[in-house]
């Protein structure tokens, strides 16, 4: 049976998207079933507008990352789709709450899910929540 | 035989190199060695962990100079 892995990301916080990319990642590579949830403060970044846009750092190590060649959060959730069996839900009710629409998004998301179903699909798998 | 690959991950952090490794394992054959190069101590660790919880093979891991070479085969 397939290890399933749930990472649901409401902080726009640069050292929590990357831990949750880093999870979401390296599950997706190392065979797991991964759904992202996108919900939040961490939604608007995925906002193409918002590309060039930095995660504020919560300490010293989010700025350290930068300075360092540490694989951007963005670049991981997209690996995570590329080469492993990843999908990403942007949260509907802060889709909502922000007017964004789909188009908004980058490409690389799923549709927009509410939180029922998202529930639903988490049952029975281990959870990370940033 | 095929030619080894060599996988730059120099100067990349944790998930790099490992996801550089992949991107490469995605275009090789089955059978052939690769070769990652990476500065960043964590991936010369998990690497190794990785390619044998998916079932790839391997074939060693030294350091020279700051930099460790980690060799694997692709198996499937």
């Amino acid at each position: 049976m397939v290890q399933k892995t749930c990472v649901v990301v409401v902080s726009g916080e640069r050292e929590r998207l990357q831990m949750a990319a880093m999870v979401a990642s390296v599950a997706a590579v190392s065979g797991h079933e991964v759904l992202v949830f996108l919900s939040m403060n961490a939604l608007p970044l995925f906002m193409k507008a918002n590309q060039a846009l930095e995660a504020p750092s919560e300490g010293p190590m989010g700025n350290l990352m930068v300075s360092r060649r540490v694989p951007e959060y963005r670049s991981l959730f997209e690996q995570a789709v590329s080469l492993g069996e990843a999908r990403i839900f942007p949260c509907s009710m802060a889709m909502d709450v922000l007017s964004i629409a789909r188009p908004d998004l980058v490409e690389y998301l799923e549709e927009p899910t509410g939180l029922t179903k998202f529930l639903s699909d988490a049952q029975d798998s281990q959870v990370w929540t940033f | 035989m095929t030619e080894k690959k060599v996988v730059d991950g120099r100067g990349s952090f944790c998930p790099g190199p490992l996801m550089e490794l992949i991107a490469a394992l995605k275009n090789a054959q089955v059978g052939d060695e690769l070769e990652v190069l990476s500065t960043d101590k964590g991936s010369a660790q998990d690497i190794p962990e990785w390619v044998n919880k998916v079932g790839h093979q391997h074939l060693s891991t030294h350091e020279a100079d700051g930099v460790w070479h980690i060799t694997i085969r692709k198996v499937k």
